[in-house]
C-alpha cells in the first residue's frame, strides 16, 4: 500500500505532529510524505530526514502558504490518484483539510484512529473516548487522521527519501487568509509537553490564574492548560483547552488544578501517565482517574507546593 | 439570503455513555437525548445573522430518527423559521449526510450553511468540510466570531496555535466552535409557537440519496479503566510522592 502523509508545518519547522502520521502510515506501507506551503522547501528537507519516508512531494506555491483547504484538497485529492490511503494528524489543520480530501474522492474519513489493525481495520474513539469502535472500511482508498498521542514518533533523523517537487497548485478563488494571531511563548506546546499544569474554573480570573499556575509550570518546565471553563472565563487563550474538542494530550504528568473532571475534559488527558489532582472537593470526579490526590484549597496549596519544589 | 443549520439528536453531553454488554454499540434506550451542543451554537448564530438583519429565513434540518422532531422544534422554539426532517433509523455516516444536506441546499439555495464543528457522539469532526467540498463552496471551520459583508464571509478560526482569521465569498460553510456565542433559552412562549411552524418530513430517498455505510461498526469495547490511586495528607506529602514516583 501507498500512503501519503500530510505534514505539519509552518513553511519553515516541520512539527511533531507529523512524526506519529508517519508510524501509523508506515503500519500500513510505503510511506510518502506532502508538504504543501510556500517558501517550504527546508520542511521537505526535514521530512526527508524522518525514519522511514521514501518519498517527499513538496507542493511549494504562494496559494498554498496558509494551507488553506479550498485549494490544498483538489491537489491532494490528485495525487490520491497514485496513493491507497492519506494520512493527516488530528490537528486544526489536518482536520480541516482532511474531510474535505475524503469527499471530493466519495469516501468516508476514518476520524482520530488509536490503532491500525489491519490494512482497513482501524480503532477510533467515539463518545468522548467513552468507547472504542473497531471500523472496518469498505472505500478503495483511505482518508484518515490520527490521534498523536496513539502514536510513537517516528525518529527525525536516519532517513534519506527521495524529494520530488509536485506542480498543478491553484488558487480555487473561494477563500483568502486575512490574518493570525499566534502566541509565541517559550513554553513546551501541550502536545508535546512532558509535563502539564492545568487549571480550571476555581482559578477565578485570568489575573489568579497566571499567579497561581503560571509559577509552578515554571518551576517544572510544563506546559500550561486549562479546562473548557477557564477558556471561556477569558482566563487563557483558546487554544489551552483539553478535552473532547480541544487538544488531546498524554504526558507523563499532568496537574488538574481546580478542575472537577467532566467527561469532556478526562477525554483529552486521561491517557496521561501520571494524573495529580488538586480539588477541595473530595468527591470531585477528577480524583476517580488521578493516581496522586490533594484534596486542598489550591489558592494555598500550589504556592505551596510550588515554594517545595 | 436563507441560513441552513444542520442540527443532530445525540446523546446529552451530562449523560455518561455506556458500551452495550454485546460489544455491538453504545446504550442509548431510555438515554436522555438532546441537540448536539455545537447545533445550538449554529442556531444561535443564524438567529443572530437574522436579527441583524444580514438573513431573512433560518431553516433546521435533521438527519435521523422520527424524535429528531423533538430537537428540532427546539431549534424553532430558539427562533429558526421551519424545519425539514429527513426521516431514517438507519445510522447516517457523515459522508452520506453531507449528501443529503448537498442536495437541500440544490432545492433551498441558502447563502450560508452553519454546521456544528463535532458531533459529541461520533466525535467525527467532518460533515461541514464535506459539505463544502460536495458543494465547491469555501469552508470557515471552528469559528469562534463571524461577519458577513456584503457577499463575503469574514470568518475567525480557533486553531492549534490560536486565531487565524479567512474571508470566505458566499456561498460558504461554517463550522461553530465553542467560544462563538451563548445559546439562548426558548422561552415559554416561544416553545408554544413553534409548535405552529412549518416541518416537512422528507426520505433519504427522495433526495436519491444512497445511505448505505462505509465503515462498518465490527465492535464497541470499554476503554481501558483507570483505577483511582491515593489521596495524599497535605503538600509534603504530594511532594515526597511526586518524587517516588519519578514525576519530578
Ligand atoms: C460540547 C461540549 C464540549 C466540551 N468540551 C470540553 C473540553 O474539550 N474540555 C473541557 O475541559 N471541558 C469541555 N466541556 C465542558 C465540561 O462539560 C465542563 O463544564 C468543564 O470541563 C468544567 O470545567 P472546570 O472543571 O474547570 O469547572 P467546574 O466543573 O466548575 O469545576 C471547578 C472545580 O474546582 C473546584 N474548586 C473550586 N474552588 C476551589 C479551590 N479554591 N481550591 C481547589 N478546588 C476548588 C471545585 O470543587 C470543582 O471541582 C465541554 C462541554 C460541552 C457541552
Ligand atoms: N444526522 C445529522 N443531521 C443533521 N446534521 C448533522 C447530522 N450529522 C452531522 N450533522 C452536522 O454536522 C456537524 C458535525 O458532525 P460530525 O461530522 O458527525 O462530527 C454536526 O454538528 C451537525 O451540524
Amino acid at each position: 500500500m501507498k500512503t501519503l502523509v500530510l505534514v505539519e508545518h509552518d513553511n519553515k519547522t516541520m512539527k511533531d505532529a507529523t512524526l506519529a502520521v508517519v508510524t501509523a502510515a508506515s503500519q500500513l506501507g510505503e510511506v510518502h510524505a506532502l508538504v504543501i506551503g510556500s517558501g517550504c522547501v527546508s520542511v521537505g528537507e526535514q521530512a526527508a530526514k524522518v525514519a522511514g519516508v521514501a518519498t517527499v512531494h513538496v507542493a511549494d506555491d504562494p496559494s498554498l502558504e496558509h494551507q488553506l483547504p479550498e485549494n490544498a484538497a483538489p491537489l491532494i485529492a490528485s495525487l490520491m490518484e497514485t496513493h491507497d490511503a492519506f494520512l493527516a494528524p488530528a490537528t486544526t489543520t489536518g482536520k480541516n483539510i482532511a474531510p474535505r480530501v475524503a469527499a471530493l474522492l466519495d469516501v468516508m474519513q476514518i476520524s482520530d484512529i488509536l490503532s491500525v489493525e489491519s490494512e482497513d481495520t482501524f480503532t477510533r474513539p467515539i463518545y468522548a473516548g467513552n468507547a472504542i469502535a473497531r471500523v472496518k472500511s469498505s472505500d478503495a482508498k483511505k482518508v484518515i487522521t490520527v490521534r498523536g498521542t496513539a502514536f510513537e514518533k517516528a525518529a527525525t533523523e536516519g532517513g534519506s527519501g527521495t524529494i520530488e517537487a509536485i506542480g498543478g497548485a491553484s488558487d480555487a478563488g473561494l477563500s483568502s487568509f486575512v490574518s493570525e494571531e499566534i502566541a509565541k511563548s517559550e513554553r513546551p506546546e501541550l502536545t508535546s509537553a512532558k509535563i502539564i499544569v492545568s487549571g480550571g474554573r476555581a482559578l477565578g480570573s485570568a489575573d489568579k490564574f497566571e499567579k497561581v499556575i503560571t509559577p509552578l509550570a515554571d518551576k517544572l518546565g510544563a506546559g500550561i492548560g486549562a479546562s473548557r471553563a477557564a477558556v471561556d472565563a477569558g482566563y487563557v487563550p483558546n487554544d489551552y483547552q483539553v478535552g473532547q474538542t480541544g487538544k488531546i494530550v498524554a504526558p507523563e504528568v499532568y496537574l488538574a488544578i481546580g478542575i472537577s473532571g467532566a467527561i469532556q475534559h478526562l477525554a483529552g488527558m486521561k491517557d496521561s501517565k501520571i494524573i495529580v489532582a488538586i480539588n477541595k472537593d473530595e468527591d470531585a470526579p477528577i480524583f476517580q482517574v488521578a493516581d496522586i490526590g490533594l484534596v486542598a484549597d489550591l489558592f494555598d496549596a500550589v504556592p505551596e507546593l510550588t515554594g517545595k519544589l | 439570503m436563507k441560513i441552513l443549520v444542520p442540527v443532530k439528536r445525540v446523546i446529552d453531553y451530562n449523560v455518561k455513555p455506556r458500551v452495550k454488554s454485546d460489544g455491538s454499540g453504545v446504550d442509548l434506550a431510555n438515554v436522555k437525548m438532546s441537540m448536539n451542543p455545537f447545533d445550538e451554537i449554529s442556531i444561535e448564530e443564524a438567529i443572530r445573522l437574522k436579527e441583524a438583519g444580514k438573513a431573512e429565513e433560518v431553516i433546521a434540518v435533521s438527519v435521523g430518527p422520527q424524535k429528531a422532531q423533538e430537537n428540532l422544534r427546539t431549534a424553532l422554539a430558539m427562533g429558526a423559521d421551519r424545519a425539514i426532517l429527513v426521516v431514517t433509523d438507519e445510522e447516517v455516516e457523515p459522508l452520506a449526510v453531507a449528501k443529503i444536506l448537498a442536495k437541500i441546499v440544490a432545492e433551498e439555495s441558502p447563502k450560508l450553511v452553519i454546521c456544528g464543528k463535532q458531533a459529541i457522539d461520533d466525535d467525527s469532526n467532518q460533515t461541514g468540510q464535506m459539505l463544502a467540498a460536495l458543494l465547491g463552496w469555501g469552508q470557515g471551520t471552528f469559528a469562534n466570531e463571524v461577519a458577513i459583508e456584503g457577499d463575503e464571509i469574514t470568518v475567525k478560526r480557533e486553531i492549534d496555535g490560536g486565531l487565524q482569521t479567512v474571508k470566505l465569498n458566499l456561498p460558504a460553510v461554517v463550522t461553530t466552535d465553542l467560544r462563538l456565542n451563548e445559546p439562548r433559552y426558548a422561552s415559554l412562549p416561544n416553545i408554544m409557537k413553534a409548535k405552529k411552524k412549518p416541518m416537512d418530513e422528507k426520505t433519504p430517498a427522495d433526495y436519491g440519496v444512497d445511505i448505505s455505510p462505509r465503515l462498518a461498526t465490527i465492535t464497541v469495547t470499554e476503554p481501558p479503566v483507570r483505577q483511582a490511586g491515593e489521596k495524599v495528607e497535605d503538600v509534603d506529602a504530594l511532594v515526597a510522592k511526586l518524587k517516588a514516583v519519578g514525576a519530578i
